[in-house]
């Protein structure tokens, strides 16, 4: 057993972790070729359901499964109520700074945030200069991204305001072990996750646009090519909403419809799986086939909303997420619950010349990334690597910042040589509207090479299903 | 429902429809090619199945000789034919893709399954393994992927366009496969058993022989194999039965700007249920079945154009 790293499932003195005893019961008490058949059995299920996401950089159409594992991560209650009550405290601050930054920017003028950081970004649109969004809500879904390091030491490492994608893997993953182990839900009190996109639809219908009674909803997707396809056709299904691409819509008059067979149908939540980018040619990306021409205007007329709203991902932006325990103080005059990794942001002259001296240490990620693309993992790097990486920092540091290496907790996972530990993070689903709602637990992702602690799908993660345990 | 996805779900059906008739059609031929009969006059009939289709300049180019190995290669696993068993199959794969939330898990994962099994076949193994069996895995395919569809299904539009591609599609295979070997048949002036078995061969690969035996109870006449395959409205391979079919799902969808596209189909319809198969046949089977084909092809455009990719 490691012992530098928190684990899920044993203490450091190498005994059962309570929440886990019933778990470890039934393992060891069902035969190994009974877990191996129904290992198997959850690969072809996937595969013939057709439960794949596109891998970008490989031959176009390509389908790979996610693997998934069969070992839970288990969360106690008392553990998950501290988390809800973090996200929430969180996500809010986050809506109350969009809100704020596209209308009065108070925080600016109070000077917790340096204002060409957030006008200068990339990611902030001035077209949402004064336009006023149903409820004041501007990240309706948000996939919050969190990490243990220690015993009670959580960290959230990204808010994924724009289009968090892997909710459908939580749903699958829980009918797949409800499926393959039905035993083990009569043994635990597992709070349930598959209502989720009830909850989904009942947030959207809240933030149509004013005067709606019946709002029509429907799902933007890119095509059958976009790697999150499969979830945005689950979602459409379980919500029993259209499942619309860019050229299915037009507007006319500032107002969205649909083509259907019995005519033009107008509609009026779009839950958009589309980047700000793509949506409509237009206003942003001229060459954007996928998007809607004159959908900014209708929007900013008010007659149609998109969840999320347009310019989410100034608060998301890895240069603005070291501000978020600020947004927490200066919007709801509460300590934030949640932690931060502590972020040196190389722009800044000390901080670049720490990272610099430090680099073999630290974790480095470019300001705009995302999906574990482009990263340096100090430790697991060879000395060559970070000398690659050191010429890229110093030719533009402000496009970097750098944190400490999280010991990551990890947790029991079959591999091929057996049962290993490996490194996860949870991603829990936040759904803003009238209200703040979530199910209980999220989407685990596992790294399943020995030692990585990068869980992306895309470099070869995996998920397991998570279980909140109840009382 | 999205113009988009009835054009997906449309297409869908008319592709798994076609494969499966491309299978009948070419079982037939390979049937009657069992008969002893001349090289040049068996090599004819394979390449009726490529005038059939147009493909006649698509296959020169890729084939120096039409015989049976050539054009069943062509027509079943060659992924550069459009019209291959292969690429309709792959065909109604992707445009269930593309709606799979519209579909019932059955039915999504029944049209996927098809396309992996075929997808894994070498067609080395499939003409080492018999040809027919192959011909009737299609066949089988598609049934089963008609009756999960039928029978998981919400009867609302989604089915009515797909119950509308399937009978568009079968309406203009049977037209076509009866066609091309009543013409074969009618002109190779043998007699005889040679003819029973011919007459046999285009019956059983429309499921139609029992069916013949049981409505006629007689020996088999040409004049009554078209009269089967056309006119009998209780025969649901023949193009009475797919023409009611048909004016009932248009009932069923029709909109604003379809009336000319519903009184097309009703014409047709009144067509085939008044007509008698000695006027049809005085008439000119082969002009016959050409203007049906060509109806079939307007009423095709007729859908799209009020349905499946509207302007506005």
């Amino acid at each position: 057993m490691d012992i530098k790293f928190y684990n899920e499932m044993y203490d450091a003195a190498g005994s059962l972790r309570p929440h886990y005893r019933a778990y470890a019961d039934w393992l060891a008490a069902t035969p190994p070729e009974r877990i191996a058949r129904k290992r198997a059995e959850a690969d072809i299920a996937f595969h013939r359901v057709g439960i794949t996401f596109a891998v970008y950089g490989e031959e176009a159409g390509k389908e790979r499964l996610i693997p998934f594992d069969i070992i839970p991560r288990i969360i106690p209650s008392a553990e998950w109520l501290a988390l809800q009550a973090g996200l929430r405290q969180r996500v809010k601050a986050l809506n109350a700074f969009l809100h704020d930054i596209y209308h009065d920017q108070e925080i600016l003028r109070a000077g917790h945030i340096p204002r060409e950081q957030v006008l200068n970004n990339a990611q902030f649109r001035p077209e949402m200069m004064g336009v006023d969004v149903p409820a004041g809500i501007y990240a309706h879904i948000a996939g919050v991204d969190i990490v243990r390091a220690g015993e009670g030491e959580s960290y959230v490492l990204e808010d994924n305001l724009r289009v968090p994608s892997g909710v459908s893997y939580m749903i699958e993953d829980r009918k797949m072990m409800m499926r393959l182990f039905p035993e083990l839900f009569s043994r635990h009190k597992i709070a349930p996750v598959q209502h989720y996109p009830d909850l989904l639809l009942e947030n959207l219908r809240t933030v149509a646009p004013q005067g709606v009674v019946d709002p029509t909803v429907v799902l933007l997707t890119p095509g059958a090519y976009n790697s999150a396809y499969f979830e945005h056709t689950f979602l459409a299904q379980q919500m029993g909403v259209e499942l619309v691409e860019g050229r299915d819509l037009f507007v006319r008059d500032e107002t969205v419809f649909m083509r259907t067979t019995q005519g033009p149908q107008r509609i009026d939540v779009i839950y958009r799986r589309l980047d700000d980018d793509f949506l409509d040619p237009l206003a942003f990306r001229k060459d954007s086939m996928l998007g809607v021409p004159g959908l900014l205007a209708a929007y900013r007329a008010g007659n149609v909303t998109l969840a999320n709203a347009i310019g989410t991902g100034v608060a998301d932006d890895k240069s603005i997420y070291p501000y978020v325990p600020e947004m927490v103080r200066f919007y709801l005059g509460e300590e934030p619950l949640l932690n931060n990794v502590p972020t040196y942001m190389l722009r800044k002259p000390g901080d670049l010349k720490y990272a610099l001296e430090h680099l073999p240490e630290l974790v480095v990620k470019e300001v705009h990334g995302a999906g574990g693309y482009g990263m340096l993992v100090g430790p697991a790097s060879t000395k060559r690597e970070i000398e690659d990486f050191r010429a890229r920092i110093v030719a533009a540091p402000e496009k970097y910042i750098a944190q400490p290496t999280l010991a990551l907790s990890n947790c029991p996972t079959f591999v091929e040589s057996g049962v290993a530990p490996r490194h996860l993070d949870l991603r829990p689903f936040v759904l803003s509207g009238k209200g703040i709602d979530m199910v209980p637990g999220g989407l685990t992702r596992v790294a399943l090479r020995a030692g990585s602690l990068v869980v992306n799908s895309s470099q070869g993660g995996g998920t397991k299903d998570t279980w909140v345990l109840e009382h | 429902m999205l113009s988009r996805t009835a054009d997906h779900l449309y297409w869908m059906a008319r592709l798994t429809e076609r494969a499966e008739n491309l299978a009948r059609l070419l079982d037939v031929t390979h049937q009657m090619s069992l008969v002893p009969q001349s090289v040049a006059a068996e090599n004819q009939n394979w390449g009726a199945i490529l005038a059939l289709n147009s493909l006649e300049e698509a296959f020169a180019k890729a084939y120096d000789e039409v015989n049976a190995e050539n054009v069943l290669r062509f027509m079943v696993a060659d992924a550069a034919n459009p019209s291959s068993i292969y690429s309709c199959l792959r065909g109604a794969r992707e445009n269930a893709h593309a709606v799979r939330g519209t579909l019932t898990a059955e039915t999504w994962e029944s049209c996927n399954a098809t396309w992996i099994e075929l997808r894994e076949q070498k067609f080395e193994q499939i003409l080492s393994a018999g040809i027919g069996e192959f011909f009737d895995w299609v066949k089988l395919r598609s049934a089963v992927t008609r009756g999960v569809t039928f029978g998981t299904m919400l009867q609302d539009e989604a089915l009515h366009f797909i119950r509308l591609g399937g009978l568009l599609e079968r309406g203009d295979n049977t037209a076509r496969i009866l066609d091309v070997k009543y013409h074969v048949l009618g002109t190779t002036g043998e007699e005889g058993t040679t003819d029973f078995y011919q007459w046999g061969a285009l019956l059983r690969s429309l499921s139609a022989f029992e069916v013949y035996r049981k409505v006629y109870r007689d020996v088999i006449t040409p004049a009554r194999v078209a009269e089967l395959l056309m006119l009998r409205a209780d025969m649901p391979r023949s193009l009475h039965a797919c023409a009611d079919g048909i004016v009932r799902a248009l009932e069923h969808i029709s909109n604003d700007h379809s009336a000319e596209t519903d009184r097309r189909a009703g014409m047709l319809h009144a067509q085939l249920h008044y007509a008698r198969i000695d006027d049809v046949l005085a008439h000119g089977l082969h002009e016959y079945l050409t203007d049906f084909m060509e109806s079939i092809y307007a009423l095709g455009e007729g859908i799209s154009r009020d349905f499946l990719l509207p302007d506005a």
